[in-house]
């Protein structure tokens, strides 16, 4: 079987992102970019699903200008067999995202697709869920574990209360959580490999989809700063802060 | 306007949430009607009826919606959606999995995690880990949201709504619920609680968390943890804080052993008061803390525990 893995490239996890003088947006000039955390654990599911014998073919997609072809690759280089970008300028919102994904699903027909939970970007946490609805596929959200068995497959997922196990009628949509698994690093090798491996470019436009944008960004603003507090030197003083200053404890 | 609101329970409770997300029904304006999609869920219903500003409990009770799957409860709140304007969900795990669903099928994309409303379509989110505040107008004819329940204050609950029993069972008959495991906790919520303490890395094991258990039962304190504290197996999953586990905003948050990455400050760094213990004087988690302490926490915990 087939398995799908939508990738987003997105600013590095360490950076610190800035907002522009002019609020019109937060500023990516010159911005380290990696591959989304989540899409890497997504990448790094599918291909041992493929190890273990479960899976054949890892297809890794992502929307996004020529620049996500350099995510693209990291996929390959992690084990994804081929990749397709579908080229956009537009920053797309979820919705059209997630149309654009299902014409690939149609085009591919994948028994499972795996997305991150979550593009730590725009922390919408909603592609995913977008594409189960459109595809009429089930989902099994914020994984933690994902077993194949038969024309089924088992997720356990992290939620608020602990963990939840369901089994889901294939193909389904899966969308990863941290303790899925530890990524991999690339090897050299297979970095090099990678360059050879087939990479499709399709234009978003070609799709004969309707991808007027559902959102409009007013403004982008700095979050309020917090002052840093005190250094106090002992337990007590700190007690009688809280109880006395802050008025927080009693 | 009409709005819908999804209740967040778990067949018994209804969480302290959904309070906060009625808040945000009302920041918008309309008519509020509370949704109770469950199984064996009166008590649920009982304490939906109370919450202040909503006039309408619609409740839905059937074993499809027993575990509150995706599949079955986004065909429910679609044959339910022409009658609203906005549906509205509050951004815990429940909501953040079945409301984007809701919103594909009606066709509109979804705004999440808002933390203000500025008019009934312009809502106000954190991007990027909480690093930017991003307004962004809905262009779509109906609006589905999930709310931050931080971002709002709890309505009251003196109400006296009416209930309306649905006789609607929607099956997607896709998935199916096989097991649960739960974390067991006699402590507050950690979105309700009026005090948190969390561990990390620092902490070294899951046995040491004890030390952070007795300061909790003094305070009345839910505990929290890193994700470095959840990855290594010290604690579970749901105690994880941050831009990708849980946003609290208690009027006190103690961190210990935390260093203050991004990403857990982003659950973190709108409570009122932030109390840090490192021993590395350059942990940025000072950055942020009204009050620090430089101090080793194997000797900090137990003495605060015994001045409390
Ligand atoms: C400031 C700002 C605010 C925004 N607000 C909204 C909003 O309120 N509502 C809205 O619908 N959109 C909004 N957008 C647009 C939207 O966030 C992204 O541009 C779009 O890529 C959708 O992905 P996501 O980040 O929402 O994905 P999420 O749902 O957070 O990501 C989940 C997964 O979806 C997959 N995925 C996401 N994007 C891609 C991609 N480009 N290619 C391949 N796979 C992908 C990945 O597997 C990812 O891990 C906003 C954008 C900006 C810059
Ligand atoms: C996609 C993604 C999502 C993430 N989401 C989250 C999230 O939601 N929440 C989250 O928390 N993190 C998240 N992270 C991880 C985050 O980047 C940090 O790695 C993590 O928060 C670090 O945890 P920590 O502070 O416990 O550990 P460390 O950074 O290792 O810090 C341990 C601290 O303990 C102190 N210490 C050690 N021993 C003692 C002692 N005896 N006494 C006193 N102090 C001591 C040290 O000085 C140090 O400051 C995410 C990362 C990624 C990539």
């Amino acid at each position: 079987m087939k398995v799908l893995v939508p990738i987003k490239r997105v600013i590095d996890y360490n950076v610190k992102v800035r907002v522009k003088p002019d609020n019109s947006n937060v500023d990516l000039a010159n911005v380290k970019m990696a591959i989304n955390p989540f899409c890497e654990i997504a990448v790094e599911e599918a291909v041992r699903l493929k190890e273990a014998g479960t899976v054949t073919e890892v297809i890794a997609v992502s929307i996004g200008n020529k620049s996500c072809q350099e995510q693209l690759r990291t996929a390959l280089a992690l084990g994804a067999d081929r990749a397709i970008q579908i080229e956009t300028d537009e920053n797309l919102d979820s919705l059209n995202i997630a149309k654009l994904l299902q014409k690939i699903v149609e085009e591919e027909q994948p028994q499972l697709v795996i997305l991150g939970k979550q593009a730590i970007d725009s922390d919408n946490n909603q592609t995913g869920q977008m594409l189960a609805a459109l595809t009429g596929m089930p989902q099994g959200t914020f994984a933690s574990m994902v077993k194949v068995d038969g024309d089924k497959v088992h997720v356990t997922r992290e939620v608020d209360d602990g963990l939840q196990t369901i089994a889901l009628n294939l193909p389904a949509i899966v969308t990863t959580d941290l303790r899925l698994n530890e990524p991999r690093y690339a090897s050299l090798p297979n970095i090099m490999k990678a360059k050879r491996k087939p990479l499709m470019v399709k234009a978003a436009a070609d799709f004969g989809l309707d991808l007027a944008p559902r959102t409009k960004l007013v403004k982008v603003t700095p979050p309020a700063t917090r002052q840093a507090g005190i250094i106090v030197e002992t337990i007590d003083e700190l007690v009688d802060k809280l109880k006395n200053e802050a008025k927080v404890i009693s | 306007m009409s709005i819908l609101v999804f209740a967040e329970h778990d067949n018994s409770i209804l969480k302290a949430e959904t309070l906060k997300t009625v808040a945000a029904a009302q920041a918008i304006g309309g008519d509020i009607t509370l949704l109770v999609a469950g199984h064996n869920c009166q008590s649920v219903v009982d304490a939906a009826s109370k919450v202040n500003g909503v006039s309408k409990v619609l409740v839905a009770d059937n074993t499809a919606y027993a575990h509150q799957l995706a599949e079955n409860v986004s065909l429910l709140v679609l044959e339910l959606a022409s009658d609203y304007e906005h549906i509205i969900a509050t951004a815990l795990t429940t909501g953040k999995n079945f409301m984007p669903r809701v919103a594909a099928l009606l066709d509109v994309t979804q705004i999440s995690d808002i933390i203000a409303v500025e008019s009934s379509d312009t809502f106000v989110r954190p991007i990027y880990a909480g690093n930017a505040i991003a307004t962004v107008q809905s262009l779509d004819s109906k609006k589905v949201i999930t709310v931050r329940a931080t971002g709002f204050d709890a309505v009251a609950t003196d109400g006296n709504a009416d209930i309306v029993t649905l006789d609607i069972a929607t099956d997607a008959n896709i998935s199916a619920h096989v097991s649960d495991e739960l974390t067991v906790s006699e402590r507050p919520d950690l979105g309700a609680a009026g005090v948190v303490i969390s561990g990390g890395r620092g902490m070294q094991n899951g046995d040491n968390f004890k030390l952070l258990e007795g300061i909790a039962d003094k305070l009345g304190a839910a505990i929290g943890a890193s994700r470095a504290a959840v990855d290594a197996g010290f604690v579970p999953n749901d105690m994880q804080v941050g831009q990708t586990g849980k946003i609290v905003a208690p009027d006190l948050y103690i961190a210990v052993g935390i260093s203050g990455a991004i990403q857990h400050l982003a659950g973190m760094k709108d409570s009122k008061v932030i109390v840090a213990i490192n021993k590395d004087p350059e942990a940025p988690i000072f950055q942020v803390a009204d009050y620090g302490i430089v101090a080793d926490l194997f000797d900090a915990l137990p003495e605060l525990e015994s001045k409390l």
